[in-house]
């Protein structure tokens, strides 16, 4: 991996007090939004890239913290000096969205009305409600235009969002593993992985935190459940075959294939951490994406509301988030008369490609940004 | 004659296009005919490009480039999305010959289409003395050439009548680029065509 790391990072918080209008008709009367910058912000306020995290990402997108040093960003192999998101050249912003459950205002955050977490009570967030509170983040920073927004995934659906809602202040998209709307599969995945959590005993109508549980089984199943589907079938084939952790059958229930160990300490580690009602909230901002519903189910109409030049790329072996999904992007953006270049990265790893550090798939990044001028 | 950037071809297919026209160039390698374009003309432009190495290189030149195989059509284009469809020095390596043909005037109003001439003299004298050919316009050994199909000028205007296709204007040039004006199926390399549907 050519290039450094950013090194030792500090996280931030902003406040804000302007109620945030939702997607879903509720108000958030106000919020905290916690993020991370790296590089410096120029004199022109014209180099800011923002990163937007997937599902069960966060604001720490690269490097560590002082203190806890093997607690590195989920995009550090990206980001820094000499990397693709070259930090001498840009200023690089990560923020935690809202329900997240990293530090900004989220379900497990207290309700000020209350003084109770938010639990069930925290109203549902869309992509669009996002990007408008990134947005004033972004005031607050002092940047009217971004010089790039990229994501992967769901990242990469915020950056999309971006492009068509605030067309003004986004130079370049970079759309990564995306979809510019869930497939019935895609949904059918993400019901499956809610229903863990919704029928798990320890759920209590997603006010767990009162009753000093969490739905620890549940969560650990979507999370088993949502790993499948980020991983290729050739990649989960070499990596695992059917290997078995003792050399013959034990006729039980217990781990015997090496890929069960995999998944259920995949499962326990993610259910160790992180808050089931922003694993909820997440699936179903990922559910309702549509930015063409607004033009009827036309894509291209909706493209054409974009100014930005759009950088897209799928993996070969994302059957979650496939390259055909990429392509109606494409296909759109083309018909809008936008300009788009297209890269399908021949990576073995799925949907979980985008996270790789890969000479080819970094090199098509870097040489983009390259043309980039802040 | 003097080209800017060592293909003869792109020299006509520039003197074709109208500033601000809309470009689609396949199989268009590191991009440098459309850079060419949008410098010399002002065009929108974007290309299409199979190879990894290629795309990367396409990218870096700042040109819009879409990751995508020939052989399976052009689907991610509307209809009539563009003024000239550009494919240069490929028809030769796609298979589906008049797959490509039709959907460049699906997308386009006009197809430019450049290919090496097989039965080129030197072509045909490399024949006659037992080997395959080797030249400026077909700078392959046998083993290592990504071209399927082996076409004259002759072959490619039978095609052209078969299909409807409207030959606007032809221009055949040499090994040294230079124009060929007489027996062009025997002394001209390489052949540069402006096709249009029959409508």
């Amino acid at each position: 991996m050519p290039g450094q790391s950013v090194g030792v990072v500090e996280s931030q918080r902003a406040h804000f007090d302007q109620p945030l209008h939702l997607r879903s008709g509720s108000v958030l009367p106000a919020y905290e939004l916690v993020y991370e910058t790296y590089g410096t912000l120029n004199a022109a306020r014209s180099n800011a890239i923002l990163v937007c995290h997937a599902l069960s990402g966060h604001h720490h997108v690269a490097g560590h913290y002082a203190d806890q040093p093997d607690n590195i960003g989920w995009w550090d192999n990206i980001v820094g000096p000499g990397r693709p998101l070259d930090t001498d050249r840009f200023f690089i912003v990560g923020v935690n969205n809202l329900g997240g459950c990293h530090g900004s205002t989220g379900p497990s955050s207290l309700n000020p009305a209350t003084g109770k977490p938010w639990g069930a009570a925290f109203p549902m967030v869309a992509v669009i409600d996002w990007v408008h509170a990134q947005a004033r983040l972004a005031d607050r920073l002092g940047i009217e235009s971004w010089a790039a927004i990229m994501g992967g995934s769901l990242g990469g659906m915020q950056a999309l969002r971006w492009s068509i809602t605030y067309p003004e202040r986004v130079r370049n998209a970079i759309v990564i593993a995306a979809a510019p709307r869930l497939s019935a599969q895609n949904i059918a995945f993400n019901d499956v992985a809610r229903q863990a959590i919704l029928t798990d005993p320890d759920f209590h109508g997603g006010n767990y935190y009162e009753y000093g549980t969490r739905p620890v089984r549940g969560l650990r199943l979507a999370r088993m459940l949502g790993h499948i589907t980020y991983l290729s079938d050739d990649q989960m084939g070499e990596k695992f075959g059917r290997e078995l952790r003792n050399s013959a059958f034990s006729f039980g229930f217990g781990v015997e294939f090496e890929v069960e160990s995999y998944l259920r300490h995949q499962g326990d580690k993610f259910a160790g951490h992180f808050d089931a009602n922003t694993y909820l909230l997440m699936t179903k901002a990922l559910d309702y994406f549509d930015p063409a519903r607004e033009d009827n189910g036309n894509l291209t109409a909706t493209m054409a509301r974009s100014k930005a030049n759009f950088l897209i790329v799928s993996f070969s072996t994302d059957w979650r988030f496939s390259p055909a999904r990429s392509k109606e992007m494409v296909a759109a953006l083309l018909a809008a008369g936008r300009d788009v270049s297209y890269a399908e990265i021949g990576l073995n790893f799925g949907h979980d490609s985008f996270l790789m550090d890969d000479a080819h798939y970094h090199g098509v990044i870097d040489a983009y940004l390259r043309n980039i001028k802040p | 004659m003097t080209n800017t950037l060592g293909r003869a071809d792109f020299d006509l297919i520039t003197a074709w296009i109208a500033p601000g026209d809309r470009v689609l160039d396949l199989g268009c390698g590191d991009g440098t005919l459309l850079k060419h374009l949008i410098e010399t003309r002002g065009v929108h432009g974007w290309g299409v490009e199979i190879d990894d190495a290629t795309v990367l290189a396409a990218i870096r030149n700042g040109i819009n480039v879409i990751q995508g195989n020939l052989e399976k059509g052009l689907d991610e284009f509307a209809d009539q999305a563009f003024d000239h469809v550009v494919l240069s020095r490929t028809l030769q390596t796609v298979r589906h010959t008049e797959g490509i043909l039709r959907e460049m005037l699906r997308v386009g109003r006009e197809a430019v289409v450049s290919f090496p001439n097989f039965a080129y003299w030197k072509n045909l004298r490399s024949v006659l003395e037992g080997r395959m050919p080797v030249s400026e316009d077909l700078p392959y050994q046998w083993y290592d050439s990504p071209n399927v199909r082996f076409f004259t000028l002759l072959d490619f205007e039978d095609l052209c009548a078969r299909m409807g296709l409207v030959i606007r204007e032809r221009h055949v040039l040499d090994e040294e680029g230079n124009p060929v004006e007489d027996e062009v199926n025997f002394l001209g390399s390489l052949a540069v065509y402006r096709l249009t549907l029959n409508r």
